[in-house]
Order: structure tokens, then C-alpha cells, then sequence
């Protein structure tokens, strides 16, 4: 991994958009005694890897085109006197399809139980950006929706208003143009916030009219919290469960559920190689 | 109740509900999405930008001009990076294995220093490094911003688009022509990126083929072989860019095995048809200049070098350990090329490349620094006794160290650039096959695959050849 991180100040880098007194310091890949994790999610290409690069100071290869980071990546930053651990992971279109990307991306925001998951969505595209953003709603309610590429969607004639998502999602939603530093100190306030559960979160969660769905859905998940104990979202692992997913089935079969499988040590030396 | 218990209520319950509740929960959040997003965008009609990126679309990726223009484009990148890498590798080679090279020799005179930690530290361990930044440094510095500026402004997925009917009827996935894109940085990192693709089967034959995706490692090789051998047999004015064809020439039969092999795979050992997916056309975005340029040249140039140094060093120590530990009256190194020399000959190659893929198995970087070291080592004791202690340090120099001393001939420079395309991975890639597929069968077959195609390729233009009296 590069280890160059830059301990600056923020306003050196994003004098425009700085609040006072936020203090921000990237600290690289010095990832030890955390407060908090945050995960990174989100729509392949929409730039998650240079926010990532962004808070961190790390340089995670960015690229135009979707499917380029397929492993997770980690690095941390210090924000007002609290240390932020950063999980980039890989770019999805949902949460429930088989292939190893989308697993490692799941199981992450699932079992790694972060404080906050950041939903990167893609401003040009929001309609699709919003199909993983309430997949990943119904695991937690512990998100901020990062509205990122603003920029690109205002040249395509594009106005979104983010106060209206906000009432919609129940978490914070920032506008970003990530690609010129616009937003990140937003980004980091609202990550703040949700941290130290300032925000009051009432994220949107998926009802369904069938009453004998939702009715099957309250009675295994309530089996499944006298089984389990503490789970992130049994409701979401009960509807899995009625799917028929078989990686879900098997966690819930050998009591992996709950735990977070680590990954070899591969991936972030190739991807060092890769940059 | 035990997790056994509830898996089967689980079940039960799944059979009351009803079979299409995937479909049906993934229509209610597609709705909720639609809903969504009607109340909180505006659209004033279409934007200049984007019709201006789908006009681009239909040229890029249209079926008459896509390819023409996807050859252009590999072509010009190469072009540049051959002609401009020209001046300052001979600069560099001029610095680093003339001024420096004579400097440290006669500092190790003036300190009296033995004859064997001289050769070994400078003939062994400083030449090779040496010469691995000469030939790869400046092609890297023009050839990786130039690769970064064409992903940045988003046109590899349009080459992707444009390879996707190709892969179909390989019977492979479309998204293979992604990760093969990523094998042309690096196999290792192009073997980890088929973690996107999510059936085993046509995942493994993206892993197995990645290796025809030229890597950072071998470009260099192909370009210098490509500007000393080809290039050199064109007029001046064309010669770079004949070289640069040739090379394009020689990446292009890197997508033909790439779909040759995927075809074969798909009707043979994994057989199955191509699962369809939706490949997304990302909108241009202007590159950004400088960021790419500094990115590109620290980050990717400076850790690839980074690692070509680190495996030239000890390689170079090799080099010049067997090249003068004797066994008899002859060195090591020459019992080994003796020993290999028939059969690479068969191939149109020679001993001394051989025994340079076999050093070079840690690192591609390093097969050229090795074949010239190997080549001058073999001769020098010639050489040397008549008084002559010479370091090649331009092109034209090591042309004439190549075929003078080394006997070569045009076959042998096509055949070493067929070679380079088609042979084992190196070993960090194999490492990353083994740690992906945790199998063991498909770890020796994407090692043994390439090679023994790179022997049956190499032997038949070298039988042409030889049959056809061209040699």
C-alpha cells in the first residue's frame, strides 16, 4: 500500500469549502485504536475510491469504469479529536447477487457492524444509486448518503434536491463533487454526527404489502434474536432466509452468523502491484 | 429453537409464501427507487454533454469503426512511447552503465578491492539494476500516463463493449474483456479483478487466460526486442513506428489466444454457455492532467521500477555467480545454455533465453537485463583476453552484441517477443491463482498452459522459417 499520507490540515487542501475549527488529518494506512468504523458502499464508478483517497490521503487506484476495486480496502483518518477507521469497498449494484465482490461488500456492512456506512450514489443515475442505497437501509439505519458527481449531474441539466431525499431516507444526504474536494468536510460532519448519534435516524425501511410476508418475516426474526442474541438487522436475515439464500443459510448453519470471515492477506498486495 | 429449527421453519414458510419472492422484494425496492427519485429530480431536457457522449458512443463502439480505432489507438500510445523513450533510454544507459558503471570500477582499483566482490557487486549486482532502469524507466514514464489518461477519460470500457460479442461466442463472460483490460497493468491484479465475475466457471477461464494480457513487466521487453529487431529493419523515418506495430501486432495475438483459449476452455474442461450481464458505459470525464500525470508516474511507474530493482539486484548476483563459479573449464552458466541451447534452438530462441525465463521467473522486468548479461558473460572470457571490456549502451549497440556475439537473427528477436507473450506467469501471479482458486489443478494448468502453447507457437515460425530457407 502507499504510505504517503499527508498529515495537512484541511484547509490546506479544500480552502474553499472548510468549516472552522474542523480539523481534519489523514493518517494513511495507520489504522490502530479506531473510535469508529466507517464503511464505504456504494454503485460501481461513482468515485468511492477517491473519497476514500480523499479522507485517508491513501492512493487507491481510481479509474473510470466500474468493477476496479473487488477487494476491501482500509485506511483512517482523524476527525475533531476522533479517530475514524475507513473501509473502502468493493463498487455493487445490490446486495443480493453471489458474485465475490458483492459477498465481501455485504458481509462487511452485515457482520463487520460499522458505525456508519457511507452509501456513495451517483447524482447522474440516482434512480439505480437508490436501489442499493435501501438494500443497504434495510441492514442499517446507521447511514449517510454521499450524493456524489453533482458536478457532472448539473452539466447534464440534472437538479436534485437533497432536502427532499433527506425526508425520504431518514439519513443525511450530501451533495459532493468528490473529484474537486467539493463537499468532503459536509461528508465528514455528517459521518460525525452519526457517529455520536446526533442524527436522529429513522431510516426508510421496506414494508411489504403482503401481510403474510411481513408476518413470516416478524416470526423468524424474532427466532432469530433469541438464537443469535445481538444481530445487526434480523429482519434482513429473515428475509434472506425465505429466499433461500445459501451463503446466509450456511452462516446461520455453522453459527458464522454474527462473525466477519477475514480475508487473506492477498488482495491488498496485488492491488499494490496494480496501482 | 436451534439455527437447524429455524432453517427448516424458514423453509416452510418460503413454500406458503409463494415462489417468486425474490422478484417480488426486488420489485418493491425497485419501485420505492422509482418514487424516489420522480420527487427529487428535475430534468430540463438533454444536456449538450450527454448527447455529445453518446455521438462519441456510436463511433467508438460502432461496428465498422470500433476496432480500426481501438487498433489506432494502442498503435499511437505505443508510437509515443517508442519514439519518445528513445533519447533519454540511451541517455540513461550513457549515465548509468558508462560514467557510473567506469566510476565504480575504478573506485574499487583505487580502494584495491579483490577481483570477485568488484565483479559481484558491480558486475553483478549494480549492472543488472542498472540496466533494469534503463530499458524500463523511460517507457514506463510515457507509457502508463498516456494508459492512465485513456481510463480516466472512460474509454476502456468502451474496448470492453467492443470485445463483448467476441467473448460470447468464446463462450466466455463479457466482463472478461475487463479484467483482461486490468492483466494489461499487472496478471496479478487482472487474476483478482475476476472476483466481479460471478459464475466459477467463466471465472476460471478469465483466470487462465489472463496471462495473454501483456503485463507492465513485459511491455518493455517487447518494446526494446521490437525496436532493435523490427523496427531497426525499416528506414529511419518509419522505424518507430513500425516498431510499435509490431508490438501492437504481438498484444492483439495476446486477445486472439486470450479468446482461442477461452473457446477451448468453455467446449472442453468448463464447458457452459455465456451468462449475459449489462456492461455500463461510464460518461467521459476530462481527464485530470496533473493528477493523472503525478499519479501515474509515482505511484504505478515508481513501485513497478521499485520492483524490478529489487528482484534485478539479487538476479544480477546470480548472473555473475554462475557465470564465474567453473566446473571444470567452463562456468555454470555455461554448462546450463550448453545444456539448453539444442532445444531453444529448435524454438528459434537460444540457450541464454531460456535460462533467462528461468532466472526471470520472480519478475518478467528483468528477462532483458538477464538475456544481454548472459550473452556478453558467455563471450566476455573471449573477449576479455583480447583486452576488450565493453558495455553496450545504445540500441545499435546492443543489436550488435545480440547478433555478433549472441548469433541471433530477426527469427530469434520475433520468436523472444512470441515467447514473452506466451509463457508461465510470473510467480507473484501464480501465487495470486493459487490464493483465488485455492486449486491446485487449475493453478498448474494456468502455469503450464501459456508455456507449452509458447513452444508449439515458437516451433512453428521457427520450422517455417528454417523451411522456407529464410534463415
Amino acid at each position: 500500500m502507499s504510505t504517503q499520507a499527508g498529515t495537512l490540515n484541511q484547509c490546506g487542501g479544500c480552502a474553499s469549502s472548510c468549516q472552522h475549527g474542523a480539523q481534519l488529518t489523514r493518517l494513511g494506512i495507520k489504522v490502530r485504536n479506531w473510535d469508529y468504523t466507517i464503511a464505504l458502499a456504494g454503485n460501481p464508478n461513482t468515485g468511492k475510491s477517491t473519497i476514500f483517497n480523499q479522507l485517508t490521503g491513501l492512493r487507491q487506484h481510481v479509474g473510470n469504469w466500474a468493477g476496479k476495486t473487488v477487494s476491501r480496502a482500509e485506511g483512517a483518518f482523524n476527525f475533531n479529536d476522533k479517530k475514524f477507521k475507513l473501509v473502502d469497498l468493493p463498487g455493487t449494484y445490490s446486495l443480493l447477487s453471489t458474485s465475490v465482490d458483492e459477498e465481501i461488500a455485504r458481509d462487511f456492512i452485515l457482520f463487520g457492524k460499522p458505525d456508519v456506512t457511507v452509501i456513495v450514489a451517483d447524482a447522474t443515475r440516482l434512480e439505480r444509486s437508490l436501489h442499493l442505497v435501501l438494500q443497504v437501509l434495510e441492514i442499517t439505519s446507521r447511514a449517510v448518503v454521499a450524493l456524489n458527481l453533482m458536478d457532472e449531474a448539473g452539466r447534464n441539466g440534472l437538479t436534485i434536491d437533497a432536502r427532499e431525499l433527506v425526508r425520504e431516507l431518514g439519513v443525511p444526504v450530501v451533495p459532493m463533487a468528490a473529484r474537486r474536494a467539493d463537499g468532503i468536510s459536509e461528508l465528514l460532519a455528517a459521518i460525525e454526527k452519526v457517529s455520536l448519534n446526533e442524527f436522529p435516524l429513522r431510516a426508510r425501511q421496506a414494508r411489504y404489502a403482503d401481510e403474510e410476508l411481513e408476518l413470516s418475516i416478524g416470526m423468524l426474526a424474532n427466532n432469530l434474536q433469541a438464537t443469535f442474541g445481538d444481530l445487526p438487522n434480523a429482519r434482513w436475515v429473515a428475509l434472506r432466509l425465505l429466499e433461500g439464500d445459501e451463503s446466509i443459510i450456511n452462516a446461520v448453519r455453522d453459527k458464522t452468523l454474527g462473525t466477519l470471515k477475514t480475508e487473506n492477506s492477498l488482495p491488498s498486495m496485488a492491488l499494490s502491484e496494480a496501482r | 429453537m436451534n439455527a437447524e429449527n429455524i432453517i427448516k421453519q424458514a423453509a416452510d414458510l418460503r413454500r406458503s409464501i409463494g415462489e417468486n419472492l425474490h422478484d417480488r422484494v426486488t420489485a418493491a425496492i425497485y419501485r420505492d427507487a422509482e418514487q424516489i427519485a420522480d420527487r427529487a429530480v428535475a430534468r430540463q431536457g438533454e444536456s449538450a454533454a450527454q448527447s455529445f457522449d453518446q455521438k462519441l458512443d456510436r463511433i467508438l463502439t460502432s461496428r465498422i469503426w470500433g476496432f480500426p480505432l481501438m487498433l489506432l489507438m494502442l498503435t499511437t500510445v505505443l508510437w509515443l512511447t517508442i519514439a519518445g523513450a528513445n533519447v533519454p533510454s540511451a541517455m540513461l544507459a550513457d549515465f548509468l552503465q558508462g560514467t557510473i558503471y567506469n566510476g565504480l570500477h575504478s573506485l574499487a582499483s583505487s580502494l584495491s578491492s579483490p577481483w570477485w566482490l568488484s565483479g559481484f557487486l558491480i558486475d553483478g549486482v549494480y549492472l543488472a539494476t542498472a540496466w533494469v532502469i534503463s530499458v524500463m524507466l523511460p517507457p514506463m514514464a510515457i507509457f502508463f500516463p498516456l494508459f492512465t489518461l485513456l481510463e480516466d477519460l472512460g474509454y476502456l470500457p468502451r474496448v470492453a463493449f467492443n470485445l463483448d460479442r467476441l467473448f460470447k461466442r468464446a463462450g466466455a463472460h463479457g466482463k472478461q474483456s475487463l479484467t483482461m483490460m486490468m492483466g494489461y497493468g499487472c496478471n496479478a491484479a487482472g487474476v483478482v479483478s475476476t472476483r466481479i465475475i460471478d459464475s466459477p466457471r467463466e471465472r476460471l477461464i478469465a483466470i487462465v487466460t489472463n496471462n495473454f494480457s501483456i503485463c507492465n513487466g513485459r511491455f518493455p521487453t517487447m518494446i526494446l526486442i521490437g525496436t532493435i529487431f523490427i523496427g531497426a529493419t525499416a528506414p529511419p523515418i518509419l522505424a518507430s513506428f513500425i516498431a510499435a506495430t509490431s508490438v501492437a501486432a504481438v498484444a492483439v495475438l495476446g486477445i486472439v489466444f486470450t479468446l482461442l483459449v477461452s473457446a477451448f476452455l468453455s467446449k472442453t474442461w468448463l464447458k457452459g454457455e455465456a451468462s449475459s450481464f449489462s456492461l455500463e458505459l461510464p460518461p467521459y470525464r476530462p481527464p485530470q492532467i496533473w493528477q493523472t500525470l503525478y499519479r501515474s508516474l509515482i505511484d504505478r511507474t515508481l513501485i513497478v521500477l521499485k520492483r524490478a530493482v529489487w528482484m534485478a539486484a539479487p538476479a544480477g548476483a546470480i548472473i555473475w555467480l554462475i557465470s564465474n563459479v567453473f566446473i571444470g573449464e567452463i562456468s555454470i552458466a555455461a554448462h546450463i545454455i550448453g545444456f539448453l541451447n539444442p532445444f531453444g534452438l529448435l524454438l528459434g530462441l537460444n540457450g541464454v533465453i531460456l535460462l533467462a525465463y528461468i532466472v526471470a521467473i520472480p519478475a518478467n522486468e528483468i528477462v532483458v537485463p538477464t538475456i544481454i548479461m548472459l550473452t556478453l558473460n558467455a563471450a566476455k572470457s573471449g573477449l576479455a583476453q583480447n583486452g576488450v571490456m565493453f558495455e553496450p549502451e545504445t540500441d545499435a549497440q546492443v543489436r550488435e552484441v545480440l547478433t555478433g556475439v549472441g548469433g541471433w537473427t530477426i527469427l530469434t528477436g520475433i520468436n523472444l517477443m512470441l515467447f514473452s507473450l506466451l509463457h508461465n506467469p510470473c510467480s507473484t501471479t501464480i501465487l495470486t491463482i493459487w490464493q483465488e482458486t485455492k486449486s491446485l489443478k487449475w493453478t498448474a494448468i494456468s502455469t503450464i498452459l501459456p508455456v507449452a502453447l509458447g513452444i508449439a507457437v515458437c516451433f512453428l515460425t521457427a520450422s517455417i522459417a528454417r523451411l522456407s530457407g529464410l534463415i
